[in-house]
């Protein structure tokens, strides 16, 4: 049941005994629609984690059971020893950036900010104070008596943090903040937003799609796929050590291959390799990077195990250029069709076969997310 | 080929001008024309109106009787919108928001009136106030054009509702408002466009109003039932008089939700824009 979640790498998603929030079976049905389904999860103190998934995985329906926008329909949350899923939005101490930043279009962009603190009934010089901190804290000091719909949606991002921010919540939710801006500026928030969450100290949820996103800036990052959980792990750890083939490939390319084992030696087409999981039939993923163009010359006795580094030809069948990179597709001698990525360098451009190689720790076993009623071997 | 096409696609828009006068005039000659003869020294016949005079209207400022049904109108309709208001406003929000058995149908019947003729209103309410057994009087016109006109209410609120964010209202809740502040800090603020239009709209529509006051009135004429009396017993121009400043005070209130809502919709978009084309260059 559990196994999904633990998916034999356990160190780094377990959480640390520091934890802050902690989901616990939490299913979510909308009629005969099942959206999430047995989430259970432990996020730690000042933790950045990234709920990552496609459209329709359930990943904002989750952040809104945070938020207190949504009743799980069975499941409880608990924040630091309290139930946290019975209390209405306005009693916990979550704040969420919303996607398309929901400002308050009637006020101004200070009073946006010190919004919470006034249905707080705090005294007014500390709201004044603590704006104008919030404030100066996104860069935004100069625009505090700018109504929103005078501001670029870059700057009203900005406004949506702060707004959040300055109740110092526990824990601060974000639901696809990024995906309203542009490339360049997108980048540029990533960073921020990350020196950001270091500053305060806060515990980030951030919810996106965008794999390259999740990445770049979290601690770890929670796969949802049609309402489970896929892979809880660093993003290190989740991109060389894939747990299933909808993880390897969802995050980043991968080549997938389906081999058959027989004692100790892995076969797929004439590819062969050393592994040391049971006979039976199994799937690996080998990264495009893993691949490279082996030199004319055999590599001399002795240097290696000779097992270790597999060596096969295969023909070009079109090279892209992805600048620092190209991403080639060849056929090898036996009809498989693999990815290679390699440093940018022109290749004859001749029908000849090219020799290839990869080293069998590069090959991860992974789980057959199609097939998930087979046991892992 | 095509010169014949083209010149023939001329003519089309030729007559379509044509017609779109046609009927332009059809609706503003005889506006028109009422304004004019208000002016006009001799009595409503002859044309064109000769003499031209203001006379009309001086005979109109001492007429009493239509300055008191005047009173009334306004009474009736600043009273009659309160009460569509008040019921119009939480029956929009129920719609919108709420879920409740029956609220298709709810939502159906709370229309029902917009459609309903003003005769069967008019009918229904003087039956059940004579079961009732109360006194017909400017209260049951009152009541009777406010509860015809909360549909009207309901419909101008339900729209702005629908063009609401709901995203701002649960980034409130979860500032950590309670759905009371949210609803006065957020939700009746984003509203105001909307409510200022029904009001407006619902006074001006109780003004004009004859078909549900006919059944409904007492002692008390409203201002188009004291003009449709006179009317019986022969057209004066101070009808005319009276007519022209309906119209002049419908023209003002449009002018000003017009005004009204430039202001309020516009000017964020033109700021939009020019903050975009500002970060562009």
């Amino acid at each position: 049941m559990a196994t999904t979640t633990e998916a034999g790498f356990t160190d780094k998603s377990k959480p640390d005994s520091t934890s802050l929030l902690s989901i616990r079976s939490v299913a979510k049905h909308f009629g005969k629609n099942i959206v999430l389904r047995d989430i259970s999860l432990e996020i730690a103190e000042g933790e950045f984690l990234t709920i990552l998934g496609e459209s329709g995985s359930g990943k904002t329906t989750l952040l809104r059971i945070l938020a207190g926008f949504e009743q799980p329909t069975s499941g409880e949350v608990w924040m630091q020893g309290e139930r946290l899923d019975t209390q209405p939005p306005y009693r916990r101490r979550v704040n969420t950036v919303f996607q398309h930043y929901a400002l308050f279009p009637h006020m101004t962009v200070e009073q946006n900010v010190g919004y919470g603190l006034q249905v707080a009934k705090r005294p007014a010089e500390e709201i004044k104070s603590r704006v104008a901190e919030a404030l100066a804290k996104v860069k935004m000091s100069t625009f505090a008596k700018s109504k929103p719909s005078k501001i670029s949606g870059g700057q009203q991002q900005r406004i949506a943090l702060a707004r959040a921010l300055v109740n110092r919540p526990r824990l601060l939710l974000l639901d696809e903040p990024l995906s309203a801006l542009d490339a360049n500026l997108r980048r540029e928030m990533q960073v921020e937003l990350k020196a950001l969450q270091r500053e305060v100290g806060i515990t980030f949820i951030f919810v996106t799609h965008d794999q390259e996103e999740a990445m770049v800036m979290s601690d770890r990052i929670a796969l949802l796929r049609s309402g489970e959980l896929e892979q809880v792990a660093s993003p290190r750890e989740i991109y060389h050590r894939p747990a299933t083939s909808y993880t390897a490939q969802f995050i980043g390319h991968t080549n997938l291959l389906y081999a058959d084992v027989r004692q100790g030696t892995a076969m797929c087409d004439r590819l062969v390799w050393p592994t040391s999981l049971p006979d039976g039939s199994a799937l690996f993923s080998l990264r495009p990077e893993c691949i490279r163009l082996a030199r004319i010359a055999p590599p001399a006795i002795g240097s290696a195990n000779p097992l270790s580094n597999i060596r096969f030809r295969a023909t070009l069948r079109d090279q892209a250029f992805h600048g620092a990179t190209d991403l080639l597709h060849v056929e090898s001698d036996g009809g498989l069709i693999l990815t290679i990525r390699i440093a940018s360098h022109d290749l004859p451009n001749s029908k000849a076969p090219l020799e290839f190689e990869f080293s069998a720790a590069d090959a991860i076993p992974v789980r057959d997310s199609d097939n998930k009623n087979e046991e892992r071997r | 080929m095509s010169t014949s096409s083209s010149s023939s696609s001329i003519k089309t828009s030729r007559w379509l001008a044509f017609h779109a006068l046609l009927v332009f005039a059809f609706l503003y000659l005889p506006i028109a024309i009422l304004i004019l003869y208000s002016f006009n020294g001799q009595g409503v016949g002859g044309f064109p109106p000769r003499n031209l005079t203001l006379s009309w209207y001086r005979i109109l400022f001492s007429d009493a009787p239509i300055w008191d049904s005047v009173l009334n109108s306004l009474l009736v309709a600043a009273a009659a919108m309160l009460i569509a208001l008040l019921f119009g406003i939480p029956a929009a929000l129920a719609v919108d928001r709420a879920n409740f058995p029956g609220k298709a149908l709810f939502r159906r019947l709370v229309l029902l009136p917009l459609i309903l003729p003003g005769i069967i209103t008019g009918l229904s309410l003087l039956m059940l106030f004579r079961v009732a057994e109360v006194k017909l009087s400017l209260l049951t016109i009152i009541l009777g054009h406010g509860t015809a006109l909360i549909s009207v209410a309901t419909t101008k609120v339900f729209a702005g509702l629908q063009k609401l964010n709901r995203a701002q209202e649960e980034a409130s809740l979860d500032l950590g408002a309670t759905y009371w502040q949210t609803f006065w800090r957020i939700t009746v603020p984003n509203l105001k466009l909307s409510i200022i239009g029904a009001a407006l709209l619902i006074f001006t529509l109780s003004m004009d109003e004859i078909a549900v006051s006919f059944f409904l009135i007492g002692r008390d004429n409203t201002l188009p039932l004291e003009i449709w009396g006179r009317l019986r017993r022969g057209i004066t121009p101070e009808i005319n008089a009276i007519s022209t400043i309906i119209f002049m005070f419908s023209l003002l209130t449009i002018v000003v939700w017009y005004r009204l809502r430039t202001r309020a919709e516009v000017t964020p978009e033109i700021g939009a824009e020019l903050v975009e084309t500002a970060g562009r260059s």
